[in-house]
């Protein structure tokens, strides 16, 4: 591997990937796998995780062809030298800001959204001029494969290598020296990452997780009420059944509008996925064994089972949950303290709304919170009360497709950002240069150190144009001097 | 008695996770948040710097020989500009950052809020003890965060006096000063930060992301390397000598992390430049440099052998052209220089901090570059003196590294639309200016949505009337949606 490493970083060395029309030749050929290949895209997806074709094409294909499209009309503007302001003072000099590639980098991915978070930071990695090394999720084996056997064909192997493997392959890569690292996963694993990083000073971006809350205010009208807990649902079963980072975690609502919005959320879910979701794949898979006994567990611990009010039905040969909804189950649980990761909604309920802020400071930063309400004062308390990666508002989930809001976490659920021009700047350094020419020197700059200079040099500092002149006429008056040589 | 047990009370895991404790519950307050806090601590670290000038000046003057002029322009001076900056742009930089919204969202609007990131740990070096460890302060302050700042042993007189001012002029319910030296480090490391800002060298650089990496704590470092500096032949070569002695030997003596470390010089051109050093360096520090009041000293003991060392080793020592004097009682060394070092020599290989300037010479000046991409490390700075356009784009194209000057040493480190940090083995991350407060800051997207269009696209159950209305409104594309939706109309 470290053989495959260094042939990386010669080729690096040796230019091309800096050139633009490098970066725009794999984008070329990324936008081409996704069109050429979609239709293997959509069965990996499939046999991976159970992911219907629109849902595919909506959550991983589609975002990347518009993520795909931004970079093309951007990516001049973002390879472009910045001039930076500088004072009056610095006469005859400039400044710019120069954006360089960082080297070599690696991107680790994961298996709920394979191909969305392999080839997003892949984009933003390419189009900043990098060689790369991606490392998809061996949990998703379709998707694993389908990448290290046709991605090659569309892009520069001799800058881009898609390695395939599980956490022994991973531990090696991690040894290796990278200019960068951004990985989307656990928390967990983002520690060992960044504690490997850190014996080369490697900077990292990690996507993690947590339990995103969705709040939900008591609504008046209807159509807000339908609308609302339709994105709701939506949003935790219907986005690879619960398993996505941005999925809402759980609820909060007050306990006076708690069984209006249960019954909506009944209604809803039978309209929205239909009365056999298995059957219509309207809802996906769990991704395998592993994590659905992790399910079961959570939804069979004794404290929790007497809360589950619909659903619960689970099949284990074909890995499938049925959307379930729990209510008020003990905080202090498993799946109240841990990121569920499943198509199961814990609704809790509180006297007063505004108690969700407390309620949701006194865990750890999401990596998204969900917000149902027309109320403004609320809404102005909940984004400057709170602290999250990114706060929705009447939504969920939608926020990963705008190019133009950076996406990524705080505390626990991250460290960075992505999407659009964060990615670019993600996996850029930002040189700056300062040109001088040597005509005019200011020679009050250079010893031997006298009290003279020392005025001159403070009022050059403060920018105080005038002072600078007093000084200079001898008018201005001497400050207290203390022990100069 | 009373008094001097205090004093000597150890500052151990547990005060470190009290202090936490005590500077969450004041952020958790929410006192730092206000723009109010943060415009009074500000104003009060001004008034700071302009009454306690003088006891700042003697506390460099006793760590570090530090002439006055250097303490009050680059460490005062500097720092006065950071609080007058920050305090004239601080609405504009709280103010929330309108971003547009595309189709995908519609209909919605979004803005990027800067918040703060809590509660912060800025460990300081000892080289500019006051620029150092006041500077980040300022940016964390202005990003609304409640601190403690570590600054190093190895300046005391520093370290006490800045303990002792923070503890008098800013708000002490939430910014703190803890002293102390590796076991104090080590307690506050241990401890969950919502960042960390370190300035120092990279073997300590990488305990303390490995520490960070315990919490997810972000970092930014702030380290150094072999800055290099290009000479080219046909230039101003007195102003180009000055700025080069303006950034080695009157920034402390060498010893500062954006200090030149080493020239890179044609054959032909090298004794004129040693030449024009001599001349120079004799005008600033008189023929007796080892007395000059113009030099800072050799910080401690440890440093003035690790210098001596990598004077005394075989094969350099033959090649000193220049000074090479040395005063262990005072911590003195006088400005040294070296014509053509062997490459694989101590002094080539580790990041120099004092005055010892080597001097490498090439062929081409072009040569250059590969003798700075050769040593595999990206440096925090590299400068340039040429009059040669080819060499400067070549220059800027080729060289990596945090910034770079052409036709100067250092000014960029002044100048605070430029953001200072290194790349690679320099550093992560960057500051000054806006970037300070960037560097302290979380950003947070906001979205807004109406509940007005609920594009019924998007849920199960799913079609291929709604794959080809998502493939166009995902390619943009509004003609696409409007055949999607006829299309299913008819069907």
């Amino acid at each position: 591997m470290e053989k495959e490493v260094m042939a990386l970083r010669e080729c690096y060395r040796s230019g091309k990937t800096k050139q633009m029309s490098w970066r725009r030749s794999q984008l070329r050929g990324l936008r081409d796998f996704l069109k050429e290949k979609e239709v293997e895209i959509f069965r990996a997806l499939n046999q991976d995780l159970g992911k219907h074709y629109v849902e595919a094409f909506r959550d991983e294909v589609g975002i990347l062809n518009k993520s795909l499209n931004f970079v093309f009309k951007e990516l001049k503007t973002w390879m472009s030298t910045t001039e930076a302001k500088l004072p009056i003072i610095a006469l005859n000099s400039s400044a710019q800001l120069v954006p360089e590639p960082l080297g070599l980098v690696l991107v680790i991915s994961t298996w709920n959204f394979p191909l969305a978070l392999s080839l997003e930071p892949l984009i933003g990695a390419i189009a900043a001029g990098n060689a790369v090394v991606l490392k998809p999720s061996e949990l998703a084996p379709a998707c694993s494969s389908l990448l290290v056997n046709s991605l090659p064909n569309y892009l520069d192997n001799e800058a881009i290598k898609v390695i395939e493997g599980g956490p022994a392959v991973g531990e090696q890569l991690l040894q290796q020296k990278w200019d960068k690292i951004f990985f989307t996963g656990s928390p967990r694993v983002g520690r060992i990452v960044m504690s490997a990083a850190a014996k080369h000073l490697t900077p990292v971006t990690l996507e993690l997780g947590g339990k995103c809350p969705a709040v939900l205010d008591s609504l008046s009208r209807s159509w807000d009420k339908e609308a609302s807990v339709k994105r709701i649902i939506w949003a935790k079963y219907g986005s690879c059944a619960g398993q996505a980072c941005i999925s809402v975690d759980y609820l909060l609502v007050e306990k006076a509008f708690s069984s209006t919005a249960v019954e909506l959320m009944k209604v809803m879910i039978k309209k929205v996925f239909g009365d056999n979701p298995k059957e219509s794949q309207s809802v996906a898979r769990i991704i395998n064994k592993h994590h659905f006994l992790r399910l079961k567990n959570l939804l069979t611990d004794e404290m929790v089972k007497d809360s589950i009010i619909y659903g619960g039905s689970m099949d284990e040969d074909s890995l499938f949950v049925e959307p379930t909804i729990l209510l008020d189950p003990p905080l202090h649980s498993k799946i109240m303290t841990e990121e569920i990761f499943g198509p199961v909604i814990p609704i809790i309920t509180l006297d007063k709304i505004e108690d969700s802020i407390d309620f949701i400071n006194s865990r750890p930063k999401p990596l998204a919170i969900y917000a149902f309400t027309n109320n403004e004062v609320f809404k102005e308390r909940m984004i400057s009360e709170t602290s999250s990666g990114s706060v929705v508002f009447n939504d969920a989930i939608v926020q990963f497709a705008a190019d133009t809001l950076p996406f990524g976490g705080i505390g626990e659920s991250g460290i960075g950002k992505y999407h659009g021009k964060f990615s670019f700047d993600t996996f850029s350094h930002y040189k700056s240069i300062a040109r001088r020419n040597l005509y005019t020197d200011f020679w009050f700059r250079f010893p031997p150190w006298t009290n003279y200079k020392l005025e001159l040099l403070e009022t050059a500092f403060n920018y105080d144009y005038f002072g600078m002149l007093l000084v200079l006429l001898g008018l201005k008056r001497s400050r207290k001097r203390f022990h100069i040589n | 008695m009373a008094s001097e047990m205090e004093k000597k009370e150890v500052f151990d895991t547990e005060s470190a996770k009290d202090l936490v404790k005590e500077l969450r519950a004041s952020f958790g307050s929410g006192k730092t948040k206000s723009y109010e806090w943060r415009r009074t601590q500000l104003t009060a670290m001004l008034k700071m710097l302009d009454e306690e000038e003088p006891q700042i000046v003697a506390a460099l003057r006793e760590d570090l020989s530090k002439p006055e002029l250097e303490s009050s322009v680059y460490e005062i001076a500097m720092l006065k500009n950071s609080c007058r900056l920050a305090l004239k742009e601080l609405k504009h930089w709280m103010k929330p950052e309108k971003a547009k919204t595309s189709l995908v969202t519609f209909p919605s609007s979004a803005e990027i809020v800067s918040e703060p990131l809590g509660v912060v740990l800025v460990i300081s070096a000892w080289n500019y003890p006051f620029l150092l460890s006041l500077d980040p302060v300022i940016g964390a302050i202005a990003a609304g965060n409640a601190i403690v700042l570590k600054p190093s042993e190895i300046a005391p007189a520093s370290a006490s006096l800045l303990a002792k001012l923070v503890a008098t002029y800013l708000d002490s319910s939430c910014i703190k000063v803890v002293e102390g030296a590796v076991p104090e480090t080590s307690a506050l490391l241990e401890q969950k930060w919502d960042k960390i800002f370190y300035t120092g060298n990279g073997r300590v650089a990488r305990v303390v992301m490995a520490a960070a990496a315990k919490h997810l704590t972000p970092v930014v470092l702030e380290l150094g390397g072999k800055s290099p500096v290009i000479v080219d032949s046909d230039i101003n070569l007195l102003v180009a000598t000055r700025r080069i002695i303006a950034g080695k030997w009157a920034c402390n003596n060498g010893q500062a992390c954006i200090s030149p470390d080493y020239i890179i010089t044609t054959k032909d051109y090298a004794s004129k430049l040693v030449d024009s050093f001599k001349n120079e360096l004799e005008k600033f520090y008189g023929k007796n440099p080892l007395e000059s009041k113009d030099l800072s000293h050799i910080v401690n003991s440890n440093h003035f052998v690790r210098l001596s060392k990598l004077l005394d080793e075989d094969n350099v020592s033959s090649k000193i052209v220049h000074g090479g004097e040395r005063d262990k009682t005072n911590l003195m060394i006088a400005p040294t220089i070296l014509l053509d070092v062997p490459q694989d020599s101590l002094i080539m290989n580790e990041e120099i901090f004092g005055p010892l300037l080597p001097i490498i010479t090439v062929d081409k000046v072009e040569d250059s570059f590969d003798v700075i991409n050769s040593s595999g490390t990206k440096p925090l700075s590299a400068y340039l003196f040429t009059n040669n356009k080819k060499l400067k784009e070549k220059f800027v194209a080729t060289v990596s590294a945090g910034g770079l000057v052409v036709n100067d040493t250092t000014v960029h480190v002044a100048e605070h639309t430029l953001p200072f940090g290194g790349v690679g083995d320099s550093g992560i991350g960057a500051y000054h200016g806006k970037f300070s407060f960037d560097a302290f800051s979380h950003k947070k997207a906001v979205l807004y949505r109406g509940f007005a269009c609920d594009a019924f696209v998007r849920y199960p159950p799913y079609t291929r009337g709604k794959l080809r209305f998502f493939q166009a409104f995902l390619g943009g594309s509004i003609l696409g949606m409007i055949r999607a939706v006829l299309r299913w109309s008819k069907s």
